[in-house]
């Protein structure tokens, strides 16, 4: 190879080209702002507070990993929220006849078979992403009150100990699930064939194609990856609270979108990563928290952080 | 320079992303000349004739029109100083019809401001199209269904309605049929009477000796000069264009082509090209010319499996083979390097690491887990070896020039060790002393017993590089021509079909 300092440099300007500050520093700012604003209130670095935020942040971290690999494949699923549903309804209900891991395993095979029927509508008959995933909404939800129109209480109480309410040490089980799953989506996309796949695909689709690459399967595969991160966040959800609602999820799917959007993502592919979205999810959370603590009613929360994504896109936007 | 002449350019100099694309540029013309603009690839005409039209803006110079220095902030300013231009790529609405395209922004109204007069539009429409001689085309008719050199007559007609200062033509004949193109020659000497400045951009030679007035050479960003075409020989201006004589361009090979490596058998698809039928010998270059919608995009596409052709049959090494999709063609190592990379060739949101490295991902990877070094070590080698500036393999493809990033292109198959390359007009877009270098790697893959086949429709390109050409018009091939044969008359002729133009110098093969 060549020398080290060649090395360096050319190692550098790569960096410089790859990250542009514009898609990063919007948010960096915006998370110094936010720990700036911590210090203010003496309730933010109390264990509670924080197992709280970390709490509340997992459904919507992991329907962002699910979101962002499906928007970097090109497309986006506005499906999700019914599936949170659905499949904490599932993962409750089961449990009056089975034991609770294989009611959970079923509900997990729910979202992913919704996320598999997603991916086959849009990759195999070419539908748009947007048109598919309203339409498998629509009708998601409404099977879920098929099923179930009243609450599910989850017979057994070892699924709320162990997963919603449980701790390690300090943490809640549902933060630890979800800093387990970052790093898996972070090589996933970076380092697998696949992952590398699906963000080219987003980038060109029939370049891919035409590199010998099957662009169906791998679409397929984003949306069941989708559907799988809203199926955990749908038993997550169920087990936390230890009551499955089947109005439970409206507007998932949205703040899912900021979250990715906030992190540098770009609708229709083409940019953005699992640290950013990581970062994207972390803000959006500490804004619901930090207003929460200053007593800010809910709806001025909403303009808020509609203000935010709005300035983040702003912020990236080129020239 | 002349006071009297109507539009002077001087000192123009524009660069995007770190490629000088005009290094200061100076011409002038006067009111009712036609003026032609040539200058290879990337030489810098387009990108002269936006800066002109307003789209975008350049770095350092001035534009004297009518004796007034201007500077056409916009499209819309530039429109208010008369300047009109059809450019390559069509600026038309598809999905609208062509009437509302040809009075886009003044579509005449009612009684209300906001009702349309829809049958004053359309006589209004049509008699437009009737004054530039475009009588063909139905104004009611969407856009998109037109055939290419419709849309072409469309947007001139769009252009003309409007009475022009300048008229700026962006390759106009890349599209145009021979007749059609008599159709817009008699509108261009038309509104040289109307003392229209008319700025007509090609490389095609033949055209610009028969309608230009004056002719400037660009070359890499450069005015190279400007001549009377009756001064001059093609030779010359050829010589003017590319800066060196022509021999040196082309590589020398050192071997002859071999053993047959593909056959092509009576292949068909309805609608785009009928019975096929040819061959490839390893370490062999075909050449296969046509003019835009011969089908031979269409041909490359079958035989690389990104289109299923309805009938025919295809052989490698004398096995037949089917080719569902380009995937089971990259695992029989035949490649495609796409006419468009943009649209389809490239990724222009990744790196080059990831472009050059797509077809060849399973390759450094166990169970779908990427090696990234041993990636980045096999692409930074393929980088260096085809010499693509910079040479940063983390870089977006977006950053490139033109040139770089047809290298990327290519590097991604040479990665996967292609042993029949498929390129379709390998040097559009690409600058000059790229070209020369893609033209070298192309005799240096032939000469490493690769098969090759080349689509172009710049006949200079066929004519230095090829072993054999195949003509194709209509659809089907018509005529093969080796070495010896190929001549610019002859291949030209034999491609539109003109039988004035043949010399006899070679055999028509007309299939059935």
């Amino acid at each position: 190879m060549s020398s080290t300092s060649k090395k360096a440099g050319g190692k550098w300007s790569g960096v410089k080209s790859r990250f542009r500050l514009a898609d990063y520093g919007f948010m960096v700012a915006f998370l110094i702002l936010l720990l700036i604003a911590t210090t203010m209130t003496d309730v933010f670095f109390t264990q509670r507070n924080l197992s709280n935020l970390f709490r509340q942040i997992v459904t919507n971290g992991l329907l962002s990993f699910g979101m962002l690999i499906v928007i970097l494949s090109g497309g986006i699923d506005l499906s999700i929220g019914p599936i949170v549903a659905l499949t904490g309804i599932m993962a409750a209900g089961l449990q009056a006849g089975m034991w609770f891991p294989a009611a959970m395993l079923i509900a997990l095979a729910v979202g992913m078979t919704v996320g598999a029927v997603n991916g086959v509508l849009i990759a195999r008959f070419r539908l748009q992403p947007f048109i598919v995933t309203l339409a498998t909404m629509g009708a998601i939800r409404g099977i879920v009150y098929v099923y179930s129109e009243t609450p599910q209480v989850p017979a057994d109480p070892a699924f709320r100990t162990l997963l919603g309410g449980g701790f390690i040490g300090p943490v809640p089980v549902p933060a630890l699930i979800l800093l387990a799953f970052f790093p898996l989506v972070w090589i996933f996309l970076n380092r697998t064939t696949i992952g590398r796949s699906i963000v080219a695909i987003g980038g060109n689709e029939e370049a891919v194609r035409l590199a010998g690459i099957n662009v169906k399967a791998h679409i397929i595969l984003a949306y069941v990856v989708s559907g799988f991160f809203a199926g955990v966040a749908g038993v997550l959800l169920a087990s936390r609270l230890g009551i499955a609602q089947p109005s439970v999820g409206v507007g998932y799917e949205l703040d899912a979108i900021a979250a990715v959007v906030i992190g540098g993502g770009i609708l229709g592919g083409g940019g953005g990563g699992a640290l950013g979205t990581m970062g994207g999810v972390l803000a959006l959370g500490l804004i619901d928290n930090l207003l929460n603590l200053f007593n800010v009613q809910s709806y001025y929360q909403q303009i808020l952080k509609g203000l935010i994504i709005l300035f983040a896109v702003l912020a990236r936007r080129k020239e | 320079m002349n006071t009297s002449d109507f539009l002077q350019v001087r000192g123009i100099k524009k660069s995007y992303d770190g490629t000088q694309a005009l290094k200061g540029v100076d011409f002038s013309s006067k009111a009712g000349e036609v003026h032609a603009v040539v200058g290879e690839n990337g030489a810098g005409k387009s990108t002269l004739m936006k800066i002109l039209a307003g789209a975008i803006q350049p770095d350092s110079g001035e534009i004297i029109l009518a004796g007034n220095p201007v500077r056409p902030r916009s499209p819309h300013f530039a429109f208010l100083l008369g300047i009109r231009t059809v450019y390559q790529e069509f600026s038309l609405i598809a999905h609208l019809s062509v009437t509302e395209n040809i009075l886009m922004g003044q579509m005449p109204t009612g009684r209300f401001k906001w009702w349309i007069d829809w049958p004053g539009a359309r006589r209004r429409a049509q008699e437009l199209l009737e004054s530039v001689g475009f009588t063909a085309i139905d104004v009611r008719a969407t856009t998109s269904r037109l055939s290419v050199s419709h849309q072409q007559m469309v947007e001139i007609a769009k252009a003309v309605a409007t009475k022009p200062r300048i008229l700026i033509l962006d390759e106009p004949s890349a599209v145009l049929s021979q007749k059609e193109l008599r159709r817009l020659f008699a509108l261009i000497r038309r509104l040289k009477q109307e003392s229209v400045l008319v700025l007509y951009i090609s490389h095609r030679l033949d055209e610009v000796f028969e309608i230009a007035d004056r002719i400037t050479v660009l070359k890499d960003g450069e005015t190279v000069g400007t001549v009377i075409p009756r001064e001059t020989t093609e030779n010359e201006l050829i010589k003017m264009m590319v800066g060196r004589p022509l021999e040196a361009i082309y590589p020398k090979r050192r071997k002859q082509p071999g053993d047959q490596l593909l056959e092509v058998n009576n292949l068909s698809k309805p609608g785009e090209f009928q019975n096929v039928s040819f061959s490839v010998a390893r370490g062999e270059i075909l050449g296969i010319f046509g003019l835009v919608g011969s089908g031979r995009t269409a041909v490359a596409r079958c035989i690389f499996g990104a289109e299923q052709p309805t009938s025919g049959e295809i052989q490698i090494d004398g096995k037949l083979i089917k080719l569902k999709s380009p995937n089971d063609s990259v695992k029989a190592q035949i490649a495609l390097l796409t006419e468009d990379r943009k649209r389809d060739g490239l990724i222009m949101s990744c790196s080059v690491c990831d472009n050059v490295g797509l077809a060849t991902m399973d390759r450094v990877s166990r169970w779908t887990l990427l090696n990234r070094r041993q990636q980045k070590e096999l692409v930074q080698a393929k980088v260096q070896e085809m010499s693509i500036r910079p040479p940063e393999i983390n870089r977006l493809v977006r950053t490139l020039s033109g040139g770089n990033q047809q290298k990327v292109a290519l590097a991604k198959w040479l990665l996967a060790r292609a042993r029949l390359l498929i390129l379709d007009e390998p040097t559009r877009g690409v600058d000059v002393a790229t070209k020369v270098e893609i033209y070298h790697l192309i005799g240096e893959l032939a000469d490493t017993e690769v098969g090759i086949i080349l689509i172009s429709s710049e006949l200079p390109e066929i004519l230095g590089l090829s072993n054999r050409v195949l003509v194709m018009r209509e659809g089907r091939i018509v005529g093969e021509f080796s070495k010896a044969q190929a001549g610019e008359e002859s291949l030209l002729a034999c491609a539109t079909g003109v039988d004035t133009w043949m010399e006899g110098s070679a055999q028509t093969l007309n299939s059935e």
